[in-house]
């Protein structure tokens, strides 16, 4: 049975904290990943490490922060370090368990675009740009996408590569000698994609509740490749729900 | 000794902030000095180039004023808000006017901070690899890593003409101590030809010298030493006021035509004289909403025989 109160946001957000396991280190982005995080270290990964772009590590947030650089981030963390430390001990330095990206469009290898709709030169549409995203990509051992599963945003070639993922194909990701383990899953209100892992494919893996094959390959403009035996990802549990529903008292992020 | 360095904020912009420069006025969402931002902006500066990885509301405004001919950055949004509409009708419209940009990632551009500031020739990245940005930017390139023979990304060292940073405490040559999120400051710094710290107090030197450890920036690199209570706000300085989140949620409202934008900024910026007036504009009201719960550090003793 499928709750109907359930908003497809908290349903992407308890599918994502699943994804988490305890004593990773996971680098949390604002809104829906710090949501899915939050509610992971309050259920099944409580030494789950919270590290935040901006340089907090081992945070313990008391409240929503509404950036990534939130004083809230700060106050009783592990330890607190300066921006190219960040980059450079934690990232660069492959202590990055898990990282969660997101942009305006994701394509067929897990590549990802945030920073401009169009041409560079000429943008329609100018996007914010990498921020800490390119290295992510590259560097962290598995990579989590949030989004909701629109025509729009799942294209066949982004516009531009903010964050590579298995580029045109695993043989290209690998001549990149990166250290990551590049996408591992993308997480929207339709199902679970997850990559072949011989060709770097996006591959439908799971599907949410009440959702059918067909309906996500109509939201996906491209022939969607799908696994032999497609699992169906169990609704959030009534605890699940309840912690949070507490995270996002005032549903910033929940809808 | 070195009370000369104590000055307003007026007199440090206009001593050390020249049409044309270079500029990074630093603090990764904390501490960013928007005082200093503002004192430009009324003193008309134009020609810069301005450099932070998050140009952040405090260059959007100054991109509105006029001050920018281009940026350097690495995220170009309003945090947790969505966009730069000031920033973006300057590029996509030429609205007031037209900006260079050039475009790193985050870590390449603390990296080019971290060069520019240790004297580095170049600094090899492990990002940039496989994105479209080198592509678009000829800054960023590859060498050949002569020990593996494989390629790595390099940027190169940023040098900017003046840097402002806003810090918790110095005392009145400039030993700065900088808690919480320490951001790119040190590195702006070190990086920078001039300096101008700005801080919400101005404190004895025993006081620095008690906590050594907390002292990222050291006075024989200042300029200028400001004392400017909440030249950070909307952004924040911990331990003293908090992020206003309530406006940076607002400034996407305020920014949505530039007319609406120079309406806000003439009532702001133009409109009051200083940081005090812009505080007492502020209210008590709002001043106290953003007083944080204090959280006190245990203290630590750094005794010797």
């Amino acid at each position: 049975m499928t709750d109907p109160t359930v908003t497809s946001s908290e349903l992407m957000v308890t599918i994502a904290a699943r994804e988490l396991r305890d004593g990773e280190s996971v680098l949390v982005g604002v809104g829906i990943p710090n949501l899915a995080a939050n509610l992971a270290k309050r259920m099944h990964a409580p030494n789950l490490i919270l590290i935040y772009e901006s340089g907090t590590i081992g945070s313990n947030p008391q409240r929503m922060p509404l950036s990534i650089g939130d004083p809230c981030l700060v106050t009783g963390a592990k330890s607190v370090c300066s921006m190219y430390e960040q980059f450079a001990y934690y990232i660069q330095g492959g202590r990055i368990d898990v990282g969660f990206l997101g942009g305006a469009q994701i394509d067929r290898f897990g590549n990802i675009n945030s920073t401009v709709i169009g041409t560079y030169a000429k943008p329609k549409v100018r996007l914010p740009g990498s921020g800490g995203a390119c290295e992510t990509a590259l560097n962290a051992k598995r990579i989590l996408v949030i989004t909701p599963h629109e025509k729009r945003r799942f294209v066949e070639k982004v516009d531009f590569v903010t964050s590579p993922g298995f580029l045109d194909g695993k043989a290209r990701w690998h001549g990149l000698k990166a250290q990551g383990g590049g996408p591992y899953a993308v997480l929207t209100d339709l199902g679970t994609l997850t990559f072949d892992e011989v060709t770097g494919e996006m591959t439908l893996t799971a599907l949410n509740p009440g959702v059918t094959v067909a309906k996500v390959q109509e939201n996906t403009p491209w022939p969607l490749k799908v696994a032999a035996a497609v699992k169906e990802n169990p609704p959030p549990t009534a605890e699940e729900l309840k912690v949070l529903r507490a995270l996002d008292p005032e549903r910033i992020y929940l809808g | 000794m070195d009370a000369h360095k104590v000055m307003p904020m007026k007199e440090a912009v206009s001593k050390f902030v020249r049409d044309g420069d270079t500029a990074y006025l630093a603090g990764f969402t904390h501490l960013i000095p928007f005082a200093a931002g503002h004192e430009i902006i009324r003193q008309k500066k134009k020609d810069l180039t301005l450099c932070r990885a998050t140009p952040d509301i405090i260059y959007d405004q100054m991109i509105a004023a006029g001050c920018a001919k281009k940026l350097v950055f690495s995220y170009a949004g309003n945090p947790g808000v969505g966009s730069l509409r000031c920033f973006r009708r300057s590029l996509e419209k030429g609205v007031p006017q037209g900006i260079e940009i050039e475009e790193y990632t985050h870590f390449g551009l603390s990296g080019r901070l971290f060069a520019g500031a240790t004297n580095m020739p170049f600094l090899p990245v492990r990002t940039n690899a496989g994105s479209d940005l080198p592509a678009n930017n000829p800054r960023i390139r590859a060498v050949t890593d002569p020990y593996t023979g494989d390629e790595v990304s390099v940027v190169p060292p940023l040098r900017p003409d003046v840097a402002v940073v806003h810090v918790q405490r110095c005392d009145a040559a400039g030993n700065a101590h900088i808690w919480g999120i320490v951001g790119e400051q040190k590195d702006a710094a070190f990086a920078s030809k001039r300096v101008i710290i700005s801080a919400e107090e101005i404190v004895d030197e025993e006081i620095i010298r008690s906590d050594p450890n907390r002292t990222l920036i050291p006075d024989f690199i200042v300029s200028a030493v400001v004392r400017e209570p909440w030249c950070a706000h909307p952004s924040y300085t911990q331990g003293y006021y908090d992020r206003d989140n309530a406006f940076y949620v607002s400034w996407d409202d305020i920014t949505k035509e530039h007319e609406s934008t120079m309406e806000w900024m003439e009532e702001w910026v133009y409109g009051v004289e200083d940081r005090a007036a812009y505080v007492r504009k502020l209210g008590p009201e709002k001043v106290k909403r953003l007083l944080p719960k204090p959280a006190h550090a245990a203290p630590v003793d750094y005794g010797s025989v």
